[in-house]
Parts: C-alpha cells; structure tokens; sequence
C-alpha cells in the first residue's frame, strides 16, 4: 500500500468507526394537532479552546470540539439548527475564539452562539461580537419561541475595579473556585428587555431559554449559579412550557421549577465535579438530577459529550452522546410533569459510575 | 518544641521528677506554630494547584479539580485499575502533570509535592478514610 492510499484508507475507517457508534436515527414522534411542529437541533457546548503558543493550541480541547462537529454532521435527519453554549475559548483570546469558530465552521447548519464568561472577560465581549454579533436575540422556529441570554454579567464594581489589565479580569473570572470572583446576572437591563421580547409571545407558545449559567441557585461558590434568576423564572412563569437549557457547569443537571424544566449539557473539553463532593460547602443541586458518570481520566475524552434534542411535544427531549459511554436520555415526563432519566431515574436501576463522592 | 531546651537542664532532671517528661512535652504555643508550618504549605500547595506548575499546555489542577474535588485523597492507596497497581495520590498527581499538563513530574518527596497533597487534603478534611475505595 502506499503511503497516500494508506492514509486515506485510514481517513474512511475512522469516519466508519465514528458513524457505527452513533445513534444515527433520530425518534420522530407524531405531535397532533397543536403546534409545535416535529423538530430537532443539538447543542455543542464550553470547548475552552486554549492558545499555548502562537499557533499551538491545546490539542485534548481541540480534539473534543473537533469530534463533536464531526459528530453532529452525521445526523440523520439534519437537525433543524445547532446551538453553542459559550466558552469557545479558555481565556477570551481572538485567536482562541478564532481557532473555535474555524473548528465549529465545519458545522453543516445555521449555529446560534452563546457567550460564556471565558469568551467575555478579557474584552468584555467585543471581538465575540464582532465575530458572531448581539449577545442577546430571540428567533421563532416551528411554533416555538427561543432566547438567547447573555446570563455571566455582573455586578459593574467587579466588571469595572482598576484591574492592571483585561487578562487579569479574565484570569479572576476563569479561575472557577475563585473567593474573589463575583456573581452572574443577567442584569436589569437585559431582564427589561427580557419582558418586552416576551410580551409578544402567546402563553401557549412554549419558550426556550438558552443562557451559559444555570438560570437558578446552585452553589454560588463555582458560580453555578445566577444572582436574578428568581426574576427571569418569575418572567417564564406565565407559559405553559418554558425550558431553560445552560453550559457552564460541564455535566449533566435538571430540574424542574413550577412550569420551567431546566437541563444543562456537557462540555466538550473536560467534565466539572459536582458541587456537593465538595465538602466544605453546602450546594443544592436538584435531587431530580441522575449524575454523569464519574470520569474516567485515563480516556481523555471520558465524561465529555455534546446532545441532540427532540422538540416534538414542546418540551424537551434531551440525548446525551457521550463518548465511549452509553448515550443518556432525559425526557419530559408528562404523567409526572418534570425531566427524567428514560434508564437510570429509577434508584434501582443507577449504576456504581453515577456514585459521586 | 521543648528538644532546644534539652541540652541546658539535662542535669536538673535528675534532681526533679517533675521536669522528667520536659522533653515529650509541648504547650498551645507550639501547636500554633506546627499548625501554621502546615497551614503554610496548604497556602503554597494552593498556589501549584491554581496555575503555579509550569507546563507547556498552560493548564492547571483546578481547571478539572476546582477546590480539590474529585481527588479522593481519602481513598489512596487504592488499587488504580487504569495503572494496574495499587498507586498513592503522589503517583495521580504525577500522572496529571504528565498527561493532561505534559509537563515534568515532581519527585514525590519533594516540597512541591507534599504541599500539593496537603492542600488537597486540607480540602478534603473531615471526610473519613477510605483507603482502596474506588
Ligand atoms: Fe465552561
Ligand atoms: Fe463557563
């Protein structure tokens, strides 16, 4: 075999490899007569993309995104669009960005962004903007009303002390367990344009919210958490359907409060601990949440993943693909009206991995 | 610690049975004093483990492992499947700085080291031990 041929016969058996994994065929449901319509997107989310020099970036990060891409391309059917979550970069650098934004280019579909903190703090958004536009917009897609919020703000006394330079502001923020770093929010001023975005909306109409932060309180210590979001719930608490899908806390989350199902998605560098294996600290994650697997360190890609969701009742149906792990479902459960896991919500059908200590 | 007093009332001793246990002895004082040398350590240990170890991915512990989460110090030794042998945490920490951080491992009695282990530990206090625990 030659060398040319060689390798592109390795190029085909690893894109066969990749495909026999997949769970290629996605679930159409019939939906009825109301609206919404059958439909599905996936969420790629918190690559951190980190230069180390020049034009060298670290390749584990790069190779999590690079998969996910790969991935969501060979959906069948297409899903209708694709989200990104926030932290495309580690240190808001142009070049990281960059670097992600020509990885995630490679998507086939139109991709909606969410800023994360790491994308943020280093110019306070400006060249995520100047590459992807507004940070906060709202579309209608098949009878569903979606928001994109930029949730890692804070309060402006932080934002704005005399630090020696943006890398040191990004810095602070990016240190996760940082004494010193300061709350997200969405913000009065975003939360005001909040309600008239929503004012438009008929209360039938179910509501999708993407933020970077979990939209409720769940340890403030690693900023899972955001300051106002009793008053974006109180926002979404008219609908009849109202979902809050987030990045930033790099594992599996959901929860239900009232009418507001809230699902996190993985990251595709590395997965965080929960917060209650800390023990020098109370959190309060929902006990509703069945955990990720633990990760195993050894296979770089353990615990990391990206998720295709099925629209097709209005709420959420959420698939976790997860490298090397069985894919994991969490689906809204109409008889007990909240998210749950399709395999593992039931105690006795978890497994020693879910264990978190 | 009493012992730098040793040498001057060696004699006394002989004369009052009072002054015989002087040299296994130690007050409030000294606790202080060995617990702030320790506490000193967890403080450097803290600074290594939040970006003080150089490494050419730029990377650092807390970015998995923020306040020392999911290092299970209590558990070590433990038999570490992936290695196939049972490993103290020196030998994870080590395994960290090779892999994810591609940078050079610290020998595992060095002063690096042993304040790595003492602020992931101090992190971890109060947790029972649970040596093998996987
Ligand atoms: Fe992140
Ligand atoms: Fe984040």
């Amino acid at each position: 075999m030659s060398k040319y041929s060689r390798r592109d016969f390795l190029k085909r058996a690893g894109a066969c490899a990749v495909a026999g994994t997949l769970p290629i065929s996605l679930v159409e449901v019939a939906f009825g007569n109301s609206d919404p319509k059958n439909f599905t997107f996936a969420f790629i989310s918190d690559s951190h993309i980190t230069q180390t020099k020049g034009d060298n970036f670290v390749e584990n990060w790069d190779r999590g995104l690079r998969r996910a891409v790969a991935e969501c391309n060979l959906l069948d059917p297409r899903p209708d669009f694709i989200l990104y979550g926030g932290d495309i970069a580690q240190l808001g650098k142009p070049e990281e960005i960059d670097h992600g934004l020509e990885i995630l280019a490679g998507l086939r579909g139109d991709v909606h962004y969410v800023m994360g903190e790491h994308d943020y703090y280093l110019d306070l958004g400006e060249h995520w903007r100047k590459r992807l536009g507004p940070e906060r917009y709202s579309f209608d897609h098949k009878g569903v009303h979606f928001v994109v919020l930029n949730s890692i703000l804070t309060y402006p006394e932080w934002t704005h002390k005399a630090w020696d330079s943006g890398m040191q502001r990004m810095l602070q923020m990016a240190r996760l367990d940082n004494p010193h770093g300061s709350p997200f929010m969405v913000g009065d001023e975003q939360r005001q344009w909040l309600k008239e975005d929503l004012a438009k909306v008929d209360k039938r109409t179910p509501v999708v919210v993407f933020s970077h932060s979990p939209i409720q309180k769940i340890y403030k210590g690693w900023n899972f958490w955001t300051d106002d979001a009793e008053q974006v719930q109180a926002m979404l608490k008219p609908f009849d359907k109202a979902t809050v899908i987030y990045g930033h806390v790099h594992q599996i989350q959901y929860n239900q409060i009232d009418n507001i199902s809230f699902h996190a998605v993985m990251a595709t560098a590395w997965p965080w601990p929960y917060p209650s294996t800390y023990k020098q600290a109370e959190s309060h994650l929902a006990k509703l949440t069945v955990p990720m697997n633990r990760a195993d360190p050894f296979f770089e890609r353990d615990a990391t993943g990206w998720q295709f969701i099925d629209m097709h009742s209005g709420n959420v149906d959420m698939r976790y693909v997860l490298p090397g792990n069985a894919s994991r479902r969490v689906a809204f459960d109409e008889k007990a009206g909240r998210p749950m896991d399709t395999r593992h919500q039931d105690p006795a059908s978890r497994i020693p991995p879910q264990n978190h200590y | 610690m009493k012992h730098r007093l040793l040498a001057i009332p060696l004699l006394l001793v002989g004369l009052n049975p009072s002054l015989s246990a002087l040299a296994d002895e130690f007050d409030a004082d000294d606790l202080k004093r060995w617990q702030a040398g320790f506490m000193s350590a967890v403080k450097s240990g803290e600074k290594l483990f939040h970006g003080g170890i150089k490494n050419p991915n730029t990377m650092s512990c807390d970015q998995c492992h923020p306040n020392a989460a999911n290092t299970h110090p209590e558990t070590y030794p433990k038999f570490q499947q992936q290695l196939g042998k049972v490993a103290v945490l020196g030998e994870m920490i080590n395994w960290c700085i090779r892999n994810p951080l591609k940078g050079k491992p610290l020998a595992l009695d060095s002063d690096d080291m042993a304040a790595l282990q003492a602020y992931i530990t101090w992190e971890r206090r109060g947790v029972k031990l649970a040596p093998g625990k996987h």
